[in-house]
């Protein structure tokens, strides 16, 4: 062995057995530390959204809403003197950098909460993270069944109507207006489609003929041939909004006529015309639902004062139905703050969602309880005449089990001055 | 027997002329010293290694760990990558989806015995151990294929199959449940470290023995009989097979042991999150394994460590610069997240430009220029 | 029998689409050795310049003009203030260049256009004609279809007729040989990349209406495909890259169809390894191996 060989084994051997005593000090003090992200003056919140990446289009303008709603109640003074920080971290999508972003958020930036993390496949893979860290995981954005969990994970809430809530409502409606037609569904290759179908299937059987898509395959046309080859008369559709527009450009373009009823999330019409251009025309009569006030109804309060803050602090975004879904997060979330208390804890949130009652901009009440963790209730349809989605008929409730579709008449909340709620 | 033309083997070269990857890439040293010294020198510079990033995570706060252990993760991916492409000259573009082998054979593995209920210390190494003979034999299939294939047939048919994961995990939703991925028990620290030790640190350092013991084992490779006939079967194919080197053989054995260290990589990579997931596997992966590898330098494995830091600076860059500038708010908005991309392909582009050699090569010239000043005046 | 008709209709025409951008892959290839990863990226940037000259001026023809002489500028620019400039160290490094230039144009269009999709219209309807009740190819997907082989046609004169067809080849192949003889090598080069980044710009023009709509990324998925049918039918070949292209249209088409939208990534390894396994070199490849 030569001499400097012999002479860096004997230096890493000491430094070896340094090195196993480790420094167990701080960690000791990291523990003790309680309320992370809350001081007297602030609250730091955190999301993760695609703010980059084949996702981007349309949802990266989600969080600018949501922000945009923060910075108005904080030019009012905030939440009970505390003005919200909300950390927008890009993931592109891709799980793994939604385990990275928010491990970074909870560890390195002491978020109080989360709050509306978009995806499904992003956020299921940061429910344990979040479980260990007890992180109140509010509002996450996508209607997939896994965040009403609350045995498995107690902190973690969805928000907007589950797609087998939207499913079934979808189906018993399709059920009344096309009696004995052929209803068949054209659904995303995962949870998605799989939820929503099972959603449709609960309220109509099997369907005639059923089609999926995968997102990094464009070639839609096969299956809208095998659906038109099936006399399909009604096609559900469990699409994002660019697969909405391929499918129903696919349709048109083969000929293929039939009633499209399309669940909220890949239905927004300022979207899909902004995609399609000129052959927005074939649009025209596509029936979808909603649970927040639509865009187009500038006669409706809540729209007035969303376009308010929209013009004040994020003019450079469309207002759309992502727009819309941004700022009615919000609002809940500004709910669900005001119920904690003067001086919110971690626990205090969760229990504040978990006995819900929360009214503001959608059409139906929340489904949260001790035992649930689900969103909205429910939906209403709405269609595209000459232009424009409307509402039409009754709003619907039901939840994903066995419960039976029904109606709700309660009128909507008008919004509180400035569209800030006080309770 | 038929070859195709030696010159097009590693991608994208041109059809004549010496292979440059020959100059950037010294061969062994032939005056190493005496071969047992080698592995013993080795041994102490992991040891020394291994000890200073201990004591640094020791000082580290979780967050920062995480990013010490994903930097581990990753080295042990760039380490082998490394030696296959730069050493070897055999280009693959799918080492994405052998990370994400090893990452799915850990997963199920660790299922199996949580679902029977049995637990214990061993069952990580062992899954570990099962992620890297799993891969290893992926890497066997893909090996066989590609010692038939040169240049940018090969880069074809392994970017195929980096494209796969998604498309397996959807078809065989029952083993890998869809674009979900599967979840299995975390790691924590064992009892006898206190109630009070830091997960984070405990992860930092399974990543950091992997890292060290690929690392270490494949120096002892490049440096051996099997390291030369890499390099030999790279700088010219006809004249290694007339040195009596099997270049088939040799071209195989390199893409079994980069994937086996690919499927190590994966593992622990997976381990650190116990989540795996096809959308963590994109083809975009595998493109920037491909950036971090030149970028560090290429064929060293100095290089790889650069790559696999460079890995994760790249994953936190984005919420570095959204921090860093307040803008107004509509140009803010499209810079999020854009930004951080466009500095990232300036910086790719500036440091080809610059640093041929990548990092790794551009410190060693500057090192050579240091040193040469120095002795200067010594004359 | 009409579900086959029809999925062999839907596969020349998207197989159409992705023979053009093959095209423009092998272009490269053959004048600089290269396999381009910023074809696509550029091939978008382009198309966003096509159509908002398009949308200018209310004309899909002066936009398509506009596209393909900013492909021609584009791969000129690209060539002469960067890849010339690239060390040859490293054959990779030129592709991490490559790599680099897509991360920065993606970004670049991100800031200026914004991440959402834009409308592309197509010059001519979409709506299938209808062959005995079987949906088949639409105007739009003729116009493709014609517009691909007057571009291979086009390039096989100007390789084979004209002296700076002539010229470029003898520089790609032998560019020692070539610069004695009193060739501008370095010019044949940015020739190349120009003419190469031109038909690109075409093929991303051609692309974009039959997909999600102008955005950054919309040539992602295509440039993967293409690359893969550059690959099946020879890197050397541009008659190779028009046959993968449609071969892999079709077989994309007919697994979509038959066996599911998810398999497709499969077909695609399974074809790639069935071809390159007998013929290394891709389909049109030209008997360069050579015995030892």
């Amino acid at each position: 062995m030569r001499p400097t060989t012999r002479r860096i084994l004997a230096a890493a051997t000491g430094l070896a057995l340094l090195a196993a005593v480790p420094a167990c000090a701080d960690d000791e003090k990291q523990a003790a530390e309680n309320v992370p992200g809350v001081t007297d003056t602030e609250i730091v919140i955190g999301t993760h959204q695609p703010l980059t990446g084949p996702a981007a289009p349309g949802y990266s303008k989600i969080s600018a809403a949501t922000k945009a709603y923060f910075e108005h109640v904080n030019s009012k003074g905030g939440v009970n003197g505390r003005k919200i920080v909300y950390k927008v971290m890009d993931d592109g999508y891709n799980p793994a950098n939604t385990e990275n972003v928010v491990r970074k958020l909870v560890l390195d930036d002491k978020v109080f909460a989360l709050l509306g993390g978009l995806g499904t496949p992003t956020h299921t893979n940061v429910l344990e993270f979040v479980k260990t860290q007890k992180v109140p995981d509010l509002f996450v954005s996508s209607g997939s069944r896994n965040w009403n969990q609350p045995d498995k994970y107690p902190t973690t809430f969805g928000w907007q109507p589950d797609y087998t809530v939207e499913g079934k409502i979808l189906a018993t409606w399709v059920k009344q207006q096309f009696p004995g037609a052929k209803v068949c569904h054209f659904g995303q290759n995962d949870d998605f489609g799989r939820d929503s179908l099972a959603g449709v299937e609960k309220v109509l059987g099997a369907v005639a003929a059923k089609q999926t898509y995968t997102t990094t395959n464009q070639q839609v046309g096969p299956a809208i041939g095998a659906l038109k080859a099936a006399g399909c008369q009604v096609v559900i559709s469990a699409s994002i909004p660019g697969f909405t527009a391929l499918a129903m450009g696919q349709a048109a373009g083969q000929g293929f006529r039939a009633q499209w009823v399309v669940s909220n999330v890949g239905a927004d019409y300022t979207t899909l015309s902004n995609q399609l251009g000129d052959k927005k025309v074939i649009l025209e009569g596509m029936v979808a639902d909603n649970y927040l006030p639509m865009v187009g109804d500038t006669a409706n309060p809540w729209i007035q004062e969303f376009t308010k803050i929209h013009q004040k602090y994020n003019s450079a975004n469309p207002v759309d139905g992502n727009a819309i879904y941004g700022y009615s997060m919000a609002y809940t979330f500004v709910q669900a703050l005001l119920a904690a208390g003067k001086d919110p804890t971690r626990e205090k949130l969760v229990e504040a969602v978990r006995k819900g009652g929360f009214r503001g901009p959608g059409l139906t009440p929340f489904r949260y309880s001790d035992d649930v963790h689900a969103g909205y209730s429910g939906v209403r349809l709405n269609k595209v005449q000459n232009g424009a989605q409307a509402y039409f008929g009754p709003t619907y409730t039901t939840d994903d089990g066995e419960a039976a579709v029904a109606e709700f008449a309660e009128p909507p909340a008008t919004p509180p001055a400035d569209a800030i709620p006080t309770t | 027997m038929t070859a195709t033309r030696p010159s097009a083997r590693s991608g994208v070269d041109r059809p004549a002329g010496p292979s440059p990857l020959r100059r950037l890439l010294p061969g062994a040293p032939a005056t190493a010293g005496p071969r047992g010294s080698t592995l013993l020198r080795h041994l102490a510079v992991a040891v020394l290694a291994g000890t200073l990033v201990v004591l640094l995570t020791n000082q580290l706060a979780p967050y920062q760990n995480l990013q010490v252990a994903r930097v581990c993760a990753f080295l042990c991916v760039t380490a082998g990558y490394t030696v296959l492409v730069g050493l070897n000259g055999q280009l693959s573009l799918g080492h994405g989806a052998l990370m994400a082998t090893g990452a799915y054979t850990v997963a199920l593995v660790q299922r199996g015995f949580d679902e029977r209920g049995t637990q214990g210390r061993w069952i990580l190494p062992l899954s570990l151990v099962a992620a890297v003979a799993v891969t290893a034999l992926a890497g066997l299939v893909i090996g066989l294929a590609a010692a038939r294939l040169r240049g940018p047939y090969l880069a074809g048919v392994t970017l195929a199959v980096a494209t796969l994961v998604p498309a397996v995990s959807t078809i065989f939703t029952g083993v890998f449940n869809g674009e979900q991925g599967l979840r299995f028990p975390a790691e924590t620290p064992p009892a006898f470290l206190g109630a009070y030790f830091q997960p984070e640190r405990w992860l930092a350092w399974i990543a950091l023995l992997a890292a060290l013991l690929t690392v270490l084992l494949l120096a002892n490779l490049v440096r051996s009989r099997f390291g030369r006939s890499l390099r030999a079967v790279r700088d010219d194919e006809v004249a290694a097979r007339l040195a009596g080197i099997h270049v088939a053989r040799t071209q195989v054995l390199a893409f079994v042991v980069s994937a086996g260290c690919a499927g190590l990589g994966g593992g622990v990579y997976a381990v650190l999150t116990a989540t795996v997931a096809p959308g963590k596997f994109p083809l975009e992966l595998s493109l920037f394994l491909l950036m971090a590898i030149v970028i560090g330098g290429l064929g060293s494995l100095a290089g790889a460590v650069w790559g696999a830091v460079l890995l994760v600076a790249l994953q936190d860059l984005p919420s570095l610069l959204t921090e860093t500038f307040s803008l107004p708010s509509g140009l803010a908005q499209r810079l999020e997240g854009n930004l951080a991309l466009a500095v990232f392909g300036l910086i790719l582009i500036v440091v080809m430009l610059v640093a041929p050699g990548g990092l790794h090569g551009a410190f060693r010239t500057l090192a050579a220029r240091l040193r040469a000043r120095r002795r200067a005046p010594e004359h | 029998m009409d579900r086959f008709l029809f999925l062999t209709f839907g596969g020349l025409s998207t197989g159409a689409v992705y023979a053009a951008f093959a095209l423009a892959l092998v272009l490269i290839w053959r004048a600089a050795r290269l396999v381009n990863f910023a074809q696509g990226a550029m091939a978008v940037a382009t198309a966003y310049v096509g159509y908002a000259v398009a949308a200018a001026t209310g004309s899909y023809w002066v936009g398509l003009g506009a596209a393909v002489l900013a492909g021609l500028l584009l791969g000129a620019l690209v060539e002469r203030v960067l890849m010339r400039f690239v060390g040859h160290a490293n054959p990779l490094n030129e592709v991490i260049v490559a790599l680099g230039l897509v991360l920065l144009i993606q970004a670049v269009l991100g800031v200026v256009f914004g991440n959402g999709y834009r409308p592309a219209p197509a010059p001519f309807d979409t709506d299938a004609l209808t062959v005995r009740g079987v949906a088949a190819l639409s105007p739009y997907d003729l116009w493709v279809l014609g517009a691909v082989l007057v571009v291979v046609v086009l390039l096989a004169l100007l390789f084979t007729r004209t002296p700076i067809g002539l010229r470029m080849r003898a520089a790609a192949f032998a560019p020692e040989v070539s610069r004695l003889l009193g060739v501008d090598v370095g010019r044949m080069l940015t020739l190349g990349w120009a003419l190469a980044a031109a038909v690109g710009a075409l093929a991303g023009m051609l692309v974009v209406p039959t997909g999600l709509g102008l955005h950054p990324h919309a040539m992602d998925l295509v440039f993967v495909v293409a690359f893969t049918a550059a690959v099946v039918g020879g890197l050397d070949s541009p008659a190779g890259a028009v046959v993968g292209g449609l071969l892999v249209g079709l077989i994309l088409s007919y697994v979509t169809g038959y066996l599911g939208p998810d398999t497709t990534p499969l077909a695609v390894l399974v074809l790639l390894l069935a071809v390159l396994l007998v013929r290394p070199g891709g389909l049109f490849s030209s008997a360069r191996a050579r015995h030892v």
